[in-house]
């Protein structure tokens, strides 16, 4: 009986973690999608640009942790931001077929780019020492890392729940994904907070992947990888929503460490079964609206 | 754009033009004067038999997919596993895998088109993901992740043995092709065809005409399938090797690009496309694959911002611009 607790409360905490890196790598993901209906196969190469810089900026330039964190999240974002204005933008009135494609050849180009400058082998950034050791909580030990990861990752969803549903910023975003064009009428700049809803999601990719980096490992395949769990995490919990690929990421970062606890030997083979049955039952997700 | 593409659809009429048997008149120079390009070539006129069965649902139906090595793969591992289990005869292997994969894209068919849009593309790659899964942990029948090697094929029809040079591979391979262009021509032509075009251009209109476009789609749907199936099935059974590659997500994405690098819904775009993406590959391949990557990830971001029909589509326009100037 404790040894059953003890594994349930493992993969409780081993899940929790995976579900917030999750969220915050897709987050973006489906904000971009629900605003713009724009299917961005490469979202997944912004959390990889994100592991790499978090490598670089530690290793090479000798940055501490911290900084090196925001200063990875910030180059992604405004590097997103150039790629939004200049290639993405030509593209939100093409059809999906034109998406794909396009998305496609960023991640070949991706991939490419992170294999000639970083080789072929995962890699990771060192972690601070702090971060290193155990927690003790009640009687149980746990890695520090993932608790961190969990505490920050709960206070980055309060901060953009609260963005969203408290600034000005929020309503304009939450009126263009309602109705774009009924947005514009009213004057706002739907082009400006496309790129900058656009920049801040890529942000959080980055983030998600850096912070991620002991849970997906930072590889030049990452893209291709890991492209499908997002796009589960995204079209479970429905498009443009905040709390849609919240409930996404919690069920597959929790099912999927259970299932791979449970019954290694199936692999991932219940979560892409209970995703196509979920889809069937409700094609725009759980909390998308018909 | 669209009523140029619409065209296509009727372009294929039943009448053979001359040009049309230019693929073929190639591909026999490559055999009788370039013995050491015929394993490659082999290869290549698999590769183009499914991105023609890629075209059906994808140029002509406008069903995008991300998951069509599902379909490949499992012919593949049909034909391997029936070679292992059953008997080593290639033409009874290659119906028994083009039977299987048809009755896995009618399963599936049935289930995807119900959907549209992103729905319809996460649940083809979760059917490809699912197919890949199985290949990969049921082992004792899959091989897992070493795949089925040293598959047992036989002589065709009792007489043909295949030889380490890939002759007969060769021969095998384009005789399944030219079987199923004739097939795919026939029914871009038919009515069938063009109905299914139409849905590709607007399928609440269709459906508002008194077009079936659910029965319509899913029939284009299990024979295209159908037709990857046999694709994969001739992988098998020419390199006597399966493994997990067949059913990967890359290949999806692979076999999309070359299609719309010759050019979609326009039937020898699918013959253009993994020739050129084959080819340079072997060559580029071989001395940076990074390089290669970069330069396929380059050119898609290229296509779809300057030249959408591919390279057929290119040569159209160059044609058009010639004409042009010399009238």
């Amino acid at each position: 009986m404790h040894a059953l607790a003890d594994s349930l409360i493992s993969i409780a905490f081993h899940g929790l973690a995976y579900g917030m890196i999750l969220y915050a790598i897709s987050v973006g993901l489906s904000v971009t999608m629900g605003l713009m209906g724009f299917v961005n196969l490469a979202h997944g190469v912004f959390a990889m640009a994100g592991g790499y810089l978090m490598i670089t900026a530690t290793q090479k330039l000798g940055l501490p942790w911290l900084p090196a964190l925001a200063a990875s999240c910030v180059a992604v974002a405004l590097a997103s931001a150039v790629l939004e204005r200049t290639l993405y933008a030509r593209l939100y009135r093409a059809g999906e077929l034109e998406q794909v494609l396009f998305t496609i050849g960023l991640i070949f180009i991706s991939v490419a780019l992170a294999r000639l400058a970083y080789g072929p082998l995962p890699q990771a950034a060192p972690l601070p020492e702090v971060l290193k050791g155990q927690i003790a909580l009640g009687e149980r030990q746990f890695p520090a890392y993932r608790v961190a990861v969990i505490a920050s990752s709960a206070v980055l969803i309060a901060v953009l729940w609260a963005g969203l549903e408290r600034t000005r910023w929020g309503a304009m975003v939450r009126a263009a994904v309602d109705n774009g064009p009924m947005a514009e009428s009213v004057g706002i700049n739907t082009r400006r907070l496309f790129t900058l809803t656009f920049a801040l999601g890529s942000g959080l990719a980055a983030l998600g992947g850096a912070l991620g980096a002991d849970l997906i490992a930072i590889t030049p395949v990452y893209p291709f990888e890991q492209l499908v769990t997002f796009l589960i995490v995204v079209a479970l919990g429905g498009l443009g929503t905040l709390r849609g690929p919240f409930l996404g990421a919690l069920l597959i970062g929790l099912s999927d460490t259970a299932f791979k606890y449970a019954v290694p030997q199936f692999g991932a083979f219940f979560i892409y079964a209970a995703t196509m049955a979920l889809l069937l039952w409700r094609p725009r997700g759980l909390l998308g609206r018909a | 754009m669209p009523a140029a593409r619409a065209a296509t659809g009727y372009a294929s009429a039943p009448g053979l033009r001359a040009a049309e048997l230019l693929p073929w008149a190639a591909a026999l120079v490559v055999f009788f004067a370039a013995p050491t390009y015929v394993p490659l070539g082999g290869y290549v006129l698999i590769i183009i038999l499914f991105a023609l069965s890629l075209d059906l649902i994808l140029g002509y139906g406008g069903i995008v997919t991300l998951g069509h090595s599902a379909y490949f793969g499992l012919g593949a591992y049909a034909a391997g596993i029936f070679a292992v289990r059953v008997g080593g005869d290639p033409l009874a292997g290659l119906a028994a895998a083009t039977a299987a994969a048809a009755l896995f894209g009618l399963a599936t068919g049935a289930v995807v088109l119900r959907t549209r849009g992103l729905a319809l593309l996460m649940l083809t790659l979760a059917i490809a993901s699912i197919v890949f899964e199985v290949a990969n942990k049921w082992t004792e029948v899959t091989g897992g992740a070493d795949g089925l090697s040293d598959v047992p094929v036989g002589p065709i029809l009792g007489v043909f043995e295949f030889d380490f040079r890939g002759r007969t591979a060769f021969l095998y391979s384009l005789a399944v092709l030219a079987a199923g262009w004739w097939l795919v021509r026939t029914i871009v032509g038919s009515p069938f065809g063009v109905a299914l075009a139409g849905t590709r251009e607007n399928d609440v209109r269709m459906q508002a005409v008194g077009a079936p476009v659910y029965r319509r789609r899913l029939r284009a749907y299990t024979l295209s399938a159908a037709l990857a199936g046999a694709a994969g099935a001739l992988l098998t059974q020419t390199t006597q090797f399966v493994g997990l590659s067949t059913v990967s997500f890359e290949l999806s994405g692979e076999i999309l690009v070359m299609l719309v690098l010759g050019g979609s819904g326009r039937l020898y775009g699918a013959f253009v496309g993994p020739l050129v993406y084959i080819v340079a590959r072997d060559y580029l391949a071989k001395q940076s694959p990074e390089y290669w990557t970069l330069g396929i990830g380059v050119l898609l971001v290229l296509i779809v911002l300057f030249a959408r029909g591919g390279i057929l589509g290119l040569a159209d326009r160059a044609l058009e611009a010639l004409r042009g100037s010399r009238a």
